[in-house]
């Protein structure tokens, strides 16, 4: 038993023949994240900072749906949710409707580790955020060339978008999209030390052109995030599966209740989601490592103790 | 196999010496609802129309924290969430941070079923309420005399309080208040049909920004093929132990039976934080709980029914 790590930056119908330029900056990020990762558990850090600190990075990103490069509301703005949970202790930080925080993810922790509640939101989040002394800024920073183009064209097909679709030259969009444009993006973490000791961490922007206000499953405890002594995991794809089915929560449940291994709990949940819809990463207290999706693609990576790692996208 | 229903207005501290000033009106509204809700199975509507008909009953009475009635944010105002889920199709629909609407579960379920989305918050969800013609009211008639009461009590006793705490004469606080004095409170509904159709749906008022497990699936509202269930008490220890959907999944992935699955869950729960009540689609009913009391009422097809405090 080792310790081990496994992140995601999001589950979609990513194109196979996705653009150096569009590809090589997020399989750097993912190979900087795991590579983070992987030094602060070796360095002993607690798997809930391991997590946070990889979310931060993944957040920092602005070619992932998280923090910087948050997709849009249909209003043009951004609006962050994030949530984080610790298996030893189950407790759990959650934010949603964050317009200014660089750092969604460490807002959850704080809400987490300070105050008596689990989840604060919209006005109350951003002023707890100040009171905090965490990192604001103006919304200019978060919003992406990409992310506006994005927004248009989704507006122009009048509908809520896939965030890793293509823009395409408004000519060529005569044929609706094919249903394998779901509504994707997410980032996060989970991770196990050589206790066992568990914690997961999901952030995000949401669903291009979303409506102001909504709320996806990255803030839902036990829908995009779960943790406790069995298991952490985090999941992305569209958050309206994520939440109907307790994505999180039932692969903890499966291993718990039905007596299932990490491999056979992940897989049956995602085959249990509607297709093209989830993805999610996970960790068991004995070092297992799932990343099942039942999507075109997942951005992720993993690694454990013993030496094997994966960065992969299909 | 019949149709059933049960139905709860909070789980707390609840002083087994409640005055019949404040006993009374609060049985009376349960046995109102309990009557509404069984006319409406009888009558042969679906079960998401019965938890929201009760829900809204429940809201509209000022004696339980959800929509009038609800509790005061440390503003003086009110702010109020609901969640209803469809065990058939697993629709859901969540709503927080509401201030103007008059009945938050039609929201959540305007939310279900009239946009791609199952949670809306704050400034969007008011926003969508007006565009879709929801009742929408003043903050002063949310509120009442009572919960400016509390609100004042509260704060000077600085802490977050039970809304089920008998107001004291300040004199007599010089005792901070026992353990048993959690953040409670909360109303909902589930049922089953004839044919095993299951809903699920709760509504409450909240502190300022804060979002509890009212409106978190898998926390305060679930519902499935095999059970409905909603919950109350301390919105922490709902979320982390994801109360309502652990039920189900017990019975889905343990084999237990709902009575089975309900005691387990809320005994793996800290004392004095957890209530709820659920149905199956075989016509069961569960409604524990592990605080003082909760005020709660079920009836089944076969006749027998309950209403109850402790």
């Amino acid at each position: 038993m080792g310790w081990a790590i496994a992140l995601h930056g999001g589950a979609g119908d990513i194109p196979v023949d996705l653009p150096t330029d569009k590809r090589a900056p997020r399989e750097a990020t993912l190979r900087r994240c795991l590579d983070l990762g992987v030094a602060a558990l070796k360095a002993g850090r607690s798997p809930l900072d391991v997590v946070e600190l990889v979310a931060r990075e993944l957040e920092n990103c602005p070619y992932f749906n998280a923090g910087r490069g948050s997709v849009l509301t249909t209003n043009g703005t951004v609006e962050m949710e994030a949530s984080i949970m610790d298996g030893t202790s189950k407790g759990c930080g959650c934010v949603s409707g964050l317009t200014t925080v660089v750092n969604p993810i460490s807002l959850a922790r704080v809400v987490m580790e300070k105050t008596p509640h689990i989840y604060l939101a919209f006005d109350g989040a951003e002023a707890f955020a100040r009171e905090q002394g965490l990192e604001t800024r103006d919304q200019s920073y978060f919003i992406t060339e990409q992310n506006i183009e994005r927004l248009k064209q989704a507006k122009e097909a009048n509908r809520v978008q896939i965030d890793y679709t293509q823009p395409q030259p408004i000519k060529e969009q005569a044929i609706p999209r094919s249903e394998g444009d779901s509504q994707i993006g997410t980032v996060g973490c989970v991770a196990v030390d050589r206790n066992g000791n568990l914690a997961s961490a999901t952030s995000t922007g949401g669903l291009v052109n979303k409506m102001v206000g909504r709320i996806g499953d990255t803030p839902v405890i036990g829908s995009g995030t779960y943790a406790n002594t069995i298991c952490a995991v985090s999941a992305t794809g569209k958050g309206e599966s994520i939440i109907r089915n307790t994505i999180a929560r039932d692969v903890a449940a499966l291993m718990e209740y039905k007596g299932l291994s990490l491999k056979d709990a992940a897989n049956q949940v995602i085959a249990n989601a509607p297709k093209g819809t989830v993805g999610l990463v996970a960790v068991t207290d004995k070092g297992d490592v799932a990343m099942p999706f039942n999507t075109t693609g997942m951005f992720r990576a993993c690694a454990v103790e013993d030496g094997h790692s994966e960065i992969a996208i299909w």
